[in-house]
């Protein structure tokens, strides 16, 4: 059989993720430091993991309603009005696998052939490729290190279309660590203000923002919760990625949309994990808090260092990511990676792999010890020394 | 101050331009509290951590726990000070429970342990129990596993 020509084109087409590539490598060499993943170090804080065993022990095996257990999503709603003022009720809450169950059945439910999808890149693999399989089309925005790789408002304004139909806002941003501080929001607000068009909000990454400041969500913005599909999860601040689990908070009639395409693909969100995730938003505040403070300790000591070898990023403030600027080396983004993780042994990511406006930088996580960072710093250092020479 | 403490005491590595730009503070001011903190006694010294298990088998090491009758005005602290004095003693501490003083012994084999035990702790005017445990095995020293640390198992890189 020719399986390329009788399989659906779309997923054919679609290149495998170029993270993968990187990582193969990687693991067939000895002594290789990798600053490579994208979910926490730490283990779920004990409490939780409690939970699901508890769970486990007084039998809940069982499937969950399709939308999830309601004191789990009384818990959501509870916890995005404390942490950032968001104003849901349960009815407007599904429990997801991961934030990427959310993402997957919001372009399903609100996107149709020929319809526009605008995405800012660099950002996370999986947007694109979601898109184009619900037959949308996507509008690359390449955002830019001068504007610390947010979305601005003119880029928005010259990427819309009559066919427009969903932005994605990524933010705060896997790859970049960009964040959209509250006075960004709203000028994409103003763009957005009177149209029809529908905003994907993936906070992910909400909890892990540094300074003074804390997320703002663009649901919070006057005009924008009617038009908002808010997609997060546990997996990033609770430190909970195996447990698989998220959620989706949208109007009604959008949500009820995306809870059909759930029940048919998903039915409910792992049960176990439901009930731990009570107790990650009932109990765990301080230990959320602990590991964004780990998180800042690293990002200063990892921003200041590559600033001093020549790798500088500007000031990401958010994730546990930074966006290095490696185009002082004279290299491409994957010749910087493949070269540094032969000579060195270090992995990095090619800013390339979160799309062709990722030219020029490398993507390196801070989700690793202090210890492990400063080694890899060091063999950093040699090499950027090396390429002086 | 405790900030820079907690820093160093897990990662004595870090520099004082990593440690500043890793609290917001000048290079400097990290420089002189870790000076001040070493005059005033708060830093202790830097040793290194080593599983001499792993290097010869001429290692051992022993926990002693010490019933002793305090000096009347002096308490503790004559003999706790005659004991950290010896050579072989790497540790000595005031505990609560059934013992008094736990003393912690490296020599070269457990004989030489059990020879210091019966000359020259045993005898001691004030000491009037002991009771001897050989290490066996190391688990986790000053807060760093000894056994085999679990692997990353993380292997997405999205």
């Amino acid at each position: 059989m020719n399986y390329d020509k009788l399989l659906n084109p779309v997923i054919v087409a679609e290149k495998p993720s170029g993270i993968r590539r990187f990582f193969d490598m990687a693991s067939t060499m000895e002594d290789c430091i990798v600053l490579g993943v994208g979910e926490p170090d730490f283990k779920t804080p004990w409490s939780i993991r409690e939970a699901g065993i508890t769970s486990l022990e007084k039998g809940r095996t069982f499937y969950t309603s399709n939308s999830g257990l309601i004191p789990l999503r009384k818990e959501i709603c509870s916890y995005l009005s404390r942490r950032f003022d968001l104003d849901y009720t349960t009815d407007e809450v599904m429990v997801t696998v991961g934030g990427s169950e959310g993402i997957d059945a919001c372009m399903r439910a609100v996107l149709a052939a020929g319809d526009e999808v605008i995405v800012p890149y660099p950002s996370y693999v999986s947007y694109g490729p979601m898109a184009r399989l619900a037959g949308a089309t996507v509008v690359p925005v390449n955002t830019k290190a001068e504007n610390s790789f947010r979305l601005t408002a003119e880029e928005l304004k010259a990427a819309i279309t009559p066919k427009t139909k969903l932005l994605v806002l990524p933010y705060p941003s896997n790859p970049t660590g960009a964040v959209m501080r509250r006075e960004h929001l709203e000028e994409i607000a103003q763009v957005l203000r009177g149209t029809d068009i529908f905003v994907m909000s993936d906070e992910i990454y909400a909890e892990l923002t540094y300074g003074d400041e804390k997320h703002v969500s663009i649901a919070s913005i006057d005009g924008m919760k009617e038009r908002t599909i808010l997609i997060n999860g546990f997996s990033k601040a609770h430190a909970m990625t195996g447990w698989r689990l998220g959620y989706a908070c949208a109007p009604k009639p959008v949500l009820a949309q995306m809870l059909k395409i759930h029940q048919f693909a998903i039915m409910s969100a792992p049960t176990t994990s439901q009930y731990a995730a009570i107790v990650a938003l009932s109990q765990c505040d301080e230990a959320v808090e602990e590991m964004r403070s780990q998180y800042n300790l690293r990002r200063k000591l990892l921003t200041s260092e590559l600033k001093r070898i020549g790798m500088p990023c500007y000031d990401a403030e958010g994730t546990f990511y930074v966006f290095a600027d490696i185009r002082g080396s004279g290299l491409s983004s994957e010749e910087f990676c493949e070269r540094l993780m032969f000579e060195k042994r270090v992995v990095v990511v090619p800013g390339t792999a979160f799309g062709d406006a990722g030219e020029g930088f490398v993507r390196i996580s801070y989700s690793y010890s202090i210890d492990h960072i400063q080694q890899a710093l060091r063999r950093m250092e040699e090499f950027m020394n090396g390429l002086k020479k | 101050m405790e900030k820079i403490l907690s820093l160093i005491e897990k990662q004595p590595m870090l520099t004082p331009a990593q440690i500043a730009a890793m609290l917001d503070i000048s290079e400097q001011e990290v420089a002189e509290t870790i000076e001040r903190c070493k005059k005033e006694g708060i830093i202790k010294g830097y040793r290194t951590l080593i599983d001499w298990d792993k290097v010869s088998s001429n290692h051992v090491k022993a926990l002693i726990e010490l019933r002793v009758t305090p000096k009347k005005g002096r308490g503790f602290e004559e003999i706790a000070q005659v004991i950290a004095d010896m050579e072989e003693v790497e540790a000595v501490t005031l505990i609560s429970g059934g013992y008094d003083l736990l003393v912690e012994i490296k020599a070269k084999t457990f004989q030489e342990i059990a020879m210091l035990v019966a000359k020259r702790l045993s005898p001691l005017d004030d000491v009037y129990g002991t009771k001897t445990n050989f290490v066996l095995r190391p688990y986790k020293v000053s807060g760093v596993p000894f056994v085999e640390e679990d692997k990353d198992e993380r292997g997405l890189f999205l």
